[in-house]
């Protein structure tokens, strides 16, 4: 089968039944991804399909229809996506682990929404967990972010 | 050219970024199961056992070594040296089930394949029968059962508790369980063991403790330690949990990678990483307090009951700890405090940030709840009229010295509105709706240093090399708390050189020896220290150097943003390292540091376990839905001392993330067994940490920027990483209060821990009558 990923079409052989984060990691080794739990209830393993966030431990290569992109997709240390930038400038990550997933959650939040309220913040952020308890600095984040996408 | 030139980029006190916060947000900071795997990589997977306590009767692997893929299966007859990971040296910690199996969970076998999922589906073809033995879960049942204690117990004493809670004009006793906490780590367990030659083996590991894994392994392969090596970059979260954890994990992929000569990765499914690796220990506590009409204590006797598991493990200095903080802030006149560390057929309970003083800590502040209700008194009232005076000594007779908490609570009450927003919740409560409101303000005052006086040291070692770049190590583990940043800040000050300029690298026990685990909030405070010394000594020889080759006396040298000062010189700093190079000037050294002063003497309870105490008081307010037991936190505010902070954007996320995970442990986050011995919350669908949802709607965070620690720290800061966990009680005795308006505080709610709504909705009930 064929998948775009990250805006580069990709020849892939494995079985269609593989979970898409098990051919994000140990297949095409993009790594940004993480395994969290396995039963999509951390958000760790968040990525895009079209812009729309879904869980990648849960969704079936087989059954995907449409662009993906992952973090290492969402921009680069040289040119962050402004979510990613956000991260950076309120200090955001600690382990650092679930932020992968916590900003695929943002930007595709942001990208339908991009003025959402403290209660639509944490409606959209409340199916990607962090044990360091950042929770603050996300929402800071991911309003400083809006600022960023409205001033283009 | 002007010393004063624009400060270099980094220095300690500024708000530095996190050394991989460019990389954490783009999906470039490789964790252990990110790094590339050697050609051939196999993997191994635990089989875990289905009974609480039984013996082993047969083992059959048949259908598990037809599956696809599978080379072959370990089981305890398999490992070659010891088959022990017990990090206090008592033997109880088998890697592999040997006969008997204490704790349903514990692992049994591991199963090795080609392909992770192929040894996972293959672990569970095998077939394991046991004869069922007895089994106890809890620290009471297993008192009364006898099951005895898994490590030696601990009293302090200081004065005749007994005669002084005779004579105090009130006497109140009560027991509170408080329960345990997984950590959730969002990186599970992971090791990556590759074989080398002759004996040697090098392991990537997910641990707070490389040179423990480094030992574990060398037993277990019946090797000298000098063979195998430990690496660890950075971990996805360790709160503890990779303090001794993963020393099983590490053990069977190194077993396995020395027999099938292959690399070995072994990561759980995180299903069995909760029900396998050791949690929190919950406290069953048993309370007698004495006091006068004033509030103020007279006697404590506390008897505080663990739920260990089934090996020892770090229970008896975690239970030593839930002593040492069973005072929280207050001063005892009298007291009698008593460990009681139980044996249960679960598993081992293990470190987890705070290490046992969160629940002695607690043990506190319920007394201090029901000091207040008896006398009708403020909460808050109680806890000033029993704060320590510099002077007084703890049950475990260290004076304390360095008490700033009635300065702290005074700016925090006033800050926070404290008095004003407390008549607003009486009188919101006296209005008598469903929603009911509670609001309260708690401190602590948290010991820093291991108390096994010898893991308070540490070495680190910098290179400069002939580039003039730096290349900085130190024994210490980076698991989000930022300690690499903050060291390299410390270098970067003492070179005066940009932090850019200084390459952080893994830590692995080729470059420092003999470390201790990054761990009791110490990460800083030792390597920080460190990586000082081995800073000073090379700018002693560079200092000594261009004193001879610019000609000037060695105190006109000075080290300056970007240069070397030699008098009226400025040498840029390259060129001064190019220089001493040539000169041949030794251009690398080892720190090392002990923390001076601290002594301790288990046998008689006595000494000074602690360099110094951190400080801090948060003030909660919280609304509970009395119909559905369900609670939000409105606001919360912090004033919390980290002395002088080298870094207080890292320290004040230190300082978020403790309040919100202290307060997940006494709210939401309930571990749940049932009487088979099954842990059935095993997952996030079952297993609740606090969501996004649940921070605080309003919360002001801030350091004491006044505070300066009074002992020489590390540029006069305090450890930051377990202390302001103790302020999540704030959440709780909130909880508590709203509750009690329900019966018009004429008692507490006396909520076990955690106060789950389940356990809210029971206690309005209860109090409704």
């Amino acid at each position: 089968m064929e998948l775009r990923i990250n805006g580069l079409a990709r020849r892939i052989e494995a079985d269609p039944d593989m979970p898409l984060l098990w051919l994000l990691r140990d297949v095409l080794g993009l790594t940004g991804t993480k395994y969290g739990c396995g039963v999509a209830a951390c958000g760790a393993c968040m990525v895009h399909v079209d812009g729309q966030a879904v869980l990648a431990c849960q969704t079936l290569i087989g059954d995907i229809e449409g662009e993906i992109t992952t973090i290492e997709g969402l921009g680069t240390p040289d040119a962050p996506h402004p979510v990613q930038a956000a991260w950076i400038e309120q200090q955001v990550a600690q382990c650092g682990y679930c932020q992968s997933g916590q900003i695929m959650a943002a930007a595709a939040l942001l990208a339908q929404n991009p003025d959402p309220s403290d209660d639509e913040i944490d409606a959209a952020m409340q199916g990607n967990l962090c044990r360091c308890a950042t929770y603050p600095r996300i929402r800071a984040a991911i309003r400083s972010a809006a600022l960023r996408l409205e001033a283009g | 050219m002007k010393d004063d030139a624009a400060p270099i980029a980094g220095q300690a006190h500024q708000d530095t970024i996190h050394d991989s916060a460019i990389k954490h947000v783009t999906g470039r900071a490789d964790y252990t199961d990110d790094l590339v795997e050697p050609t051939g990589t196999i993997h191994a997977y635990l089989g875990l056992s289905t009974c609480a306590h039984g013996r082993i009767t047969g083992m059959d692997f048949t259908d598990t070594l037809a599956q696809p893929g599978v080379l072959g299966v370990l089981t305890a007859d398999d490992l070659p040296g010891v088959n022990d990971v017990s990090p206090n040296g008592m033997n109880d910690d088998p890697i592999l089930a040997d006969g008997v199996v204490h704790f349903w969970g514990q692992p049994v076998f591991a199963v090795i394949a080609e392909t992770r999922d192929q040894a996972r589906r293959a672990a569970h073809k095998a077939r394991i029968d046991y004869d069922a033995l007895p089994h106890v879960l809890d620290p009471i049942a297993a008192r009364d059962a006898g099951m005895g204690y898994v490590t030696d117990p601990l009293t302090l004493r200081r004065g005749d508790a007994a005669v002084a809670m005779a004579d105090a004009p009130r006497r109140i006793t009560g027991r509170f369980a408080v329960g345990g906490q997984d950590h959730f780590y969002l990186e599970g367990q992971i090791a990556l063991a590759i074989p080398g030659e002759d004996d040697e083996v090098a392991l990537h590991v997910s641990t707070q403790h490389p040179s423990e894994v480094q030992h574990m392994v060398a037993h277990v392969l019946g090797v000298p330690s000098s063979a195998v090596v430990v690496n660890v970059r950075r971990m996805g979260g360790g709160f503890g949990g990779k303090e001794t954890q993963m020393n099983l994990f590490a053990c069977v992929a190194a077993v396995a990678a020395k027999r099938w000569h292959r690399a070995v990765k072994i990561r759980p499914d995180r299903d069995d990483d909760m029900t396998a690796t050791g949690k929190r220990h919950d406290f069953v506590i048993d309370y007698a307090v004495g006091f006068d009409d004033e509030g103020r204590i007279r006697a404590v006797e506390g008897d505080l009951y663990a739920r260990c598991g089934f090996s020892a493990d770090l229970s008896g200095p975690v239970t030593d700890r839930a002593l040492f903080h069973a005072d929280n802030a207050y001063f005892y006149p009298d007291v009698r405090l008593s460990s009681h560390p139980m044996r249960t057929n679960t598993v081992s309970n293990t470190a987890f940030r705070g290490f046992g003083g969160p629940q002695g800590a607690i043990m506190a502040e319920r007394m201090v709840e029901e000091i207040a209700y008896a006398l009708g008194l403020d909460p808050l009232e109680v806890r000033k009229r029993n704060l320590y005076q510099n002077g007084q000594l703890t049950p475990y007779h260290q004076e304390v010295q360095d008490q700033i908490l009635p300065r702290l609570i005074a700016e925090l009450e006033q800050s926070s509105y404290y008095q004003a927003r407390r008549q607003a919740v009486l009188d919101w409560n006296a209005r008598g709706g469903v929603i009911r409101k509670g609001i309260a303000l708690t401190p602590v005052k948290f010991g820093i240093s291991f108390t096994a006086t010898w893991f308070n040291q540490a070495g680190a070692l910098i290179h400069i090399y002939s580039d003039g770049s730096i290349h900085l190590n130190h024994g210490g583990t980076e698991m989000g708390q930022g300690l690499n940043t903050k060291v390299a800040q410390i270098v970067a000050e003492a070179f005066q050189c940009d932090i850019s300029r200084i390459r952080i690298t893994k830590t692995t026990t080729e470059k420092v020896p003999n470390t201790s685990a990054t761990a009791a909030s110490s990460g800083t405070d030792l390597n920080g220290m460190a990586a000082l010394d081995a800073a000073n000594q090379i700018k002693a020889r560079l200092t000594a150097f261009v004193a001879e080759n610019w000609k000037v006396a060695e105190d006109q040298v000075a080290f300056v943003p970007g240069h070397v000062r030699a008098g009226d010189q400025m040498i840029v700093f390259d060129q001064v390292i190019r220089a001493a190079y040539m000169a041949r000037i030794h251009l690398s050294a080892a720190g090392f540091y002990k923390t001076p002063k601290i002594h301790w003497d288990r046998t008689t309870g006595q000494g000074r376990p602690f360099y110094y105490f951190a400080y801090g008081a948060a003030v909660s307010e919280v609304s509970v839905d009395t119909l559905t037991g369900e609670y939000v936190i409105d606001r919360a505010d912090i004033l919390h001392d980290v002395g002088r902070s080298l870094n207080p954007a890292l320290d004040r996320g230190q300082v978020e993330g403790a309040f919100v995970q202290g307060a997940g442990w006494l709210t939401t986050e309930e571990l749940w067994w049932d009487d088979k011995g099954r842990l059935r919350t095993h997952a996030p669908s079952t297993y609740k940490v606090p969501l996004a949802s649940d921070r605080p709607r309003i919360f002001n965070v801030a350091l004491a920027d006044w505070s300066e620690a009074t002992e020489r720290t590390i540029k006069r800061s305090k450890a930051v990483g377990e202390p302001p966990f103790v302020l999540g009680i704030s959440v709780f005795e909130a909880i508590n209060m709203a509750v009690a308006s329900v019966a018009d505080y004429r008692e507490p709610a006396r909520l076990d821990a955690p106060a789950t709504p389940e356990r809210v909705l029971m206690a309005v009930e209860r109090l409704r009558g």
